[in-house]
Formats: structure tokens, sequence, C-alpha cells
């Protein structure tokens, strides 16, 4: 603002660093209490005396993490993959007809916005059961390609409807392009920003979500990343020194991923949930 | 200059402008179907949501009325309201009573917090970008190791950090968590501490379409900040704040990662919502009757949700 004075733009900067740090005291608690030995009592936020990587190294090597972070990237990729290819297969038709036909469909793909999936939750599960696909990575495969697909299938449509002219399309067709063609050379590369969009929120929320593969996985060998932290952390109840170790990796792969893009993230995120 | 000699040509009581700005029919292009063509494009997408999504829903929408258990052999029986009677004379109903608060706490304080550190990195603060992506980074961590984090930190005394410092004090240690209230103030807390981010980046968004010049004109004018911030600002950020309502209210009737990490419903069931309850009634009681009834509710509130939140945001569009 053009009359801030002096004072007033220092009070703000002060404000600002202030709430920020605020916010940095816990991972502060995080990363002093994983450098010291279990034995190291002192208060937490007094910076420890005899660091050690030790806990990283037990956690790295006695906790399900280095498997279940392979798991986590298969789901995840294969996931994402899948819901981005057929809901973008799927928005085209939903944003270009002017059908009722279309319209109707539209908005029965968007009523999976408003569900809750702990509503399917159980027929899934007993669906996935009889298939025989319970703890193996395909039915959070399965599950994830569904549960996404209505928020991918809205971004995508109307992303279509108000930012890509129908005038590109006709003007391949005139020179000879089939509508399939027209899609896959004109319309998909002009659909990056709003694809983008969708990697980031779909694999974020894929990436972190806990409460699906709890249900799916539950009592299997193959874990993720969320079910992995689960299981050790009831393994270790009081051991905080090690846990906050493997809490630490847990966060290394997306913290350093949203580190190196965060202005796409911050941007997808404030975009896509805007709608 | 005069305009006396000039004819005005209006007819009388109708204002030349008015008439054709307000009621000027939409224009309706006819274009050319272009996607009519390639309609089979939609099935494997369909097949996929009819699968996951639609199909289970339905199943699930009927098991609500069942007595559906992991004893039931063959097909389970109707029992009309009877999971929706127990829900509400059994623990459930608190449980529901409970979501409901902790929705609407977290929801107000989300807003007034996030709405707070957007205004101040909209202005002029010194590294402003690398402050807004420390603030917002939690948003992209597990919620589960957030709540983890949160249980030693605000852990019993002797083991948790707060109860630490406030030993090496010489203060009176709490037990955060073994209390029904203190523990959803912390739960509170640990959500916050994570969403706010969330918050705070649609209300940048936001602020960014409030044009500079506006606020300055109204500066000139003489009013201060906060007349400024009422009058210019708040009303052009009107659909960043249904957004953010309406998300919070969702996302804070779903929450589960959080509260499974810190307390999984302790102590005594005292901080049990819906989402957990719902995994509890899943997993311990293997009573799917009486989980799908509760699913049910939840969808029943969300879909209420929704629907004020896309009327209102209806309603401003229009007005705007």
């Amino acid at each position: 603002m053009k009359t801030t004075g002096l004072w007033s733009r220092f009070g703000a900067n002060l404000t600002a660093y202030g709430s920020t740090l605020i916010f940095l005291l816990p991972v502060y608690v995080l990363i002093n209490l994983s450098i010291r030995p279990a034995d190291d009592l002192t208060p937490p936020v007094i910076p420890s005396s005899r660091p050690t990587f030790d806990n990283f190294i037990t956690a790295w090597t006695t906790s399900p993490l280095p498997g279940s972070i392979v798991t986590s990237l298969i789901v995840t990729s294969i996931s994402c993959l899948v819901v981005l290819v057929i809901g973008t297969m799927a928005s085209y038709p939903l944003a270009r007809s002017t059908s009722r036909l279309s319209t109707g469909t539209f908005y029965f793909f968007m009523i999976g916005l408003l569900l809750p999936f702990q509503l399917a939750l159980i027929p899934l599960y007993i669906q996935m059961r009889d298939l025989g696909l319970l703890g193996t990575v395909w039915a959070l495969v399965i599950v994830y390609s569904g549960v996404q697909l209505p928020f991918t299938v809205f971004l995508i449509t109307t992303f279509l409807r108000a930012g890509v002219p129908l005038d590109y399309e006709e003007a391949a067709q005139i020179d000879g392009c089939s509508p399939l063609m027209a899609f896959w050379h004109v319309v998909v590369p002009l659909l990056r920003p709003a694809l983008g969009t969708c990697v980031i929120l779909n694999s974020v929320g894929v990436w972190n979500d806990f409460f699906t593969p709890l249900i799916y996985l539950s009592g299997s060998g193959q874990v993720t990343i969320p079910m992995a932290i689960f299981q050790f952390v009831g393994q270790y109840t009081t051991n905080w020194p090690l846990i906050f170790a493997s809490l630490l990796i847990s966060m290394v792969p997306v913290l350093t991923l949203y580190l190196l893009f965060q202005r796409y993230v911050i941007q997808g995120f404030a975009g896509g949930l805007k709608g | 200059m005069s305009s006396s000699g000039v004819e005005v040509p209006t007819r009388s009581g109708v204002p030349p402008v008015a008439k054709e700005l307000g009621n000027s029919p939409r224009k309706r292009r006819r274009i050319r179907s272009v996607g009519r063509d390639l309609w089979w494009l939609i099935l494997p997408g369909a097949a996929v949501y009819l699968y996951v999504v639609v199909v289970p829903t339905v199943q699930g929408l009927q098991a609500a009325f069942t007595d559906w258990s992991f004893a039931t052999v063959g097909a389970p029986n109707f029992t009309g309201l009877e999971n929706f009677t127990r829900i509400f004379t059994s623990d459930a109903g608190p449980a529901v009573f409970r979501t409901l608060q902790l929705a609407f706490v977290v929801v107000v304080l989300q807003n007034i917090i996030g709405l707070a550190l957007a205004l101040l990195f909209n202005g002029r603060v010194f590294g402003r970008n690398v402050l807004r992506t420390i603030v917002f980074a939690p948003m992209v961590v597990s919620s589960l190791v957030v709540g983890y984090l949160f249980k030693y930190i605000f852990g019993p005394p002797g083991v948790g950090g707060v109860n630490q410092v406030l030993a090496a004090l010489g203060q009176d240690p709490v037990d955060f968590l073994g209390n029904p209230t203190t523990a959803m103030v912390i739960i509170i807390v640990t959500i916050l501490w994570q969403s706010i981010g969330g918050n705070m980046v649609i209300y940048l968004a936001g602020l960014q379409g409030v044009p500079s010049e506006l606020e300055e004109a109204a500066a000139l004018d003489g009013a201060g900040y906060w007349k400024r911030f009422w009058y210019v600002v708040r009303p052009l950020l009107a659909p960043a704040i249904t957004i953010n309502l309406m998300l919070g209210l969702i996302g804070g009737l779903k929450i589960f990662d959080q509260i499974f990490a810190l307390t999984n419903g302790g102590p005594g069931n005292q901080t049990q919502t819906i989402a957990t309850l719902i995994y509890a009634y899943f997993s311990q009681y293997a009573d799917y009757g009486r989980s799908a009834a509760l699913a049910l509710l939840l969808a029943v509130g969300i879909a209420i949700l929704s629907i004020i939140q896309f009327s209102v945001l209806r309603r401003q569009e229009r007005n705007s």
C-alpha cells in the first residue's frame, strides 16, 4: 500500500517473520529431536549437544520405509497416469458436445465430487476381496483411478470450455485432420496447464493418502509411505528420536519436489481448488 | 459550450443505454458439435467411474438400512432406520455433534489467520515468496506424519516436548492429550498448522485480483487501512471467502488422519468424529450396516454444504 510509513513497514516485516518462525518451530523440533541419541532428555528446543546420524540409519534399515517409497512411487505414478488418460479422454466430448445427454453425463460425473469415499468403502472392500486384490497395489490403483476421476474431469472440462477455442480444431479439420487426430495433436498440447494442475493435486493426494491403504493394504507386506510410518510408530511407540528420523525420511521426497516446483504447486492448489 | 440546440434522442421515460445493456438476449452461437463424433472417448472413464464410485456407493446406501455385519451369511436383513436410531442413541450422537463443532471452529480460525497472513504477505515484506513457500509447505506433507509430530510435541508429562519445556521452567505438567477438552484443542492446532497455508494461498490469489488503482483512489479520499479493507478489498474477495469456507467445512467434516494419529478417538471415545467412527465400526466391530449409515450421514452433510456453496457462488457471479 502506498501510504505505509517506515514504522508500519517494519511492523509488517516483524509480524511476517514472527509468524513464519512459529510455523517453523515444529519443524525445528522435528529435526533437532531426530539427530539426538535416545537417552538425551534435554528439552527439545535446546540444540542437541551430541548430534548423531544413527537414528536415520536405524530408521532406514529397520523400518519398511525403503520398500514403501517404491510402492508409493508405483501407486502414485500408475494411478495418476490412468486418471489423466481416461479423464482427458472423457472430458473432451463432455466439453465439446452440446447435446443434453452430454450435459447430463457431466453432472453425473460431478456427483462424484460430493460423495464421501466412506460410503463406497465397504462394498468396494468386498469387491476387492472377491477379486483377490486386497493387499496388492492394484486395489489402490483401481480405487484412486475412480475416486480422483470426477475432480480431473471437472478441471479439464471447464478448462476446455473456457480456455481452448474451437477454432483450432475446426482449422485442423479443414486441413484434413480426422477428429481423433485433431484431439491428439491440437487439443491435448493446449491442455498442458490444466494437466499440470491435475498431476500436482492428484499425486500429492495419492502420495499422502492414509485411509485407503489402511483399509485395502492392512495386514499385507506391501505398504505405502504413510502405512510404513503407521507401522513403525506402532512398533517403537516411545523412541521418539527414531520415529522422528523416520518421519523426516518420509517427508524428503515430497518436500524436495515441492521446493523445486513450488511456484507451480502453489499456483496449482490456488487455481485448482478455486475450480 | 451549450447543448440547448441538440436533440437528445430519448423516448420519454426510458433511458437509452440501460435497455441495450440490461435485457440483450444471450447470444447463442450454433456450433458444430465436434466432440459428438468422439463420444466413445468417454467409455473408459465412465466404466471406471461406475465400477469404483457409483455401484459401490449405491450398495453402501442400501447397506445403511440393513444389519449387514461380518457375521452375516447370505443376504443381510432390511432393518429400516434402526442403524440411525442406534447411532444417535449411542456414542455416535455426540461424535456427530463434535464433528460439526470441530469443523466450525477450524473453519473460522483458518479463515481469520489465513486472511491475515495473506494480507501480510501481500504487502511489502522482504522475501515474501520464501515466507509463503514455508507457510504453505505443510500442505504437501502427509497429515498422518503431521499428526505424529504434534503427538510428540504435546505428549504426556515427562515425554512430550511442551511438557519438557514446562518442567525445565519449573511449571506444572499438563496432560494435553489425556484430557478430552485439551485434546480437541491440540487436534485443532494440528489441523490449523497444516492447512492454513492453503487458505492463505487462495486469499493471496484473490488479492491479486484487487486493482491497486482502486485502493489508491480510496486512500486519496482519506480511507484508512481498515476502511479500505472493509469497503474495497473485502467485497472483491467474496468468492475466495466462499471457497475457503466451504472447502474448510467439507474438509473439517472428513477429518480423519490427524485424529487417528493424535488420539485415535480417545480418551474414552471423547474425540471420536464421524470419520474415525466409520473406521472403528468397520474395523473393530465389523458392523458394516452401522458404518454405512454413518457414512450416509456424512454424505448428506457434505451434499447440503456443497449445494449452499454452489448457490452462493452463483449469486455472487450474477451480482458482480
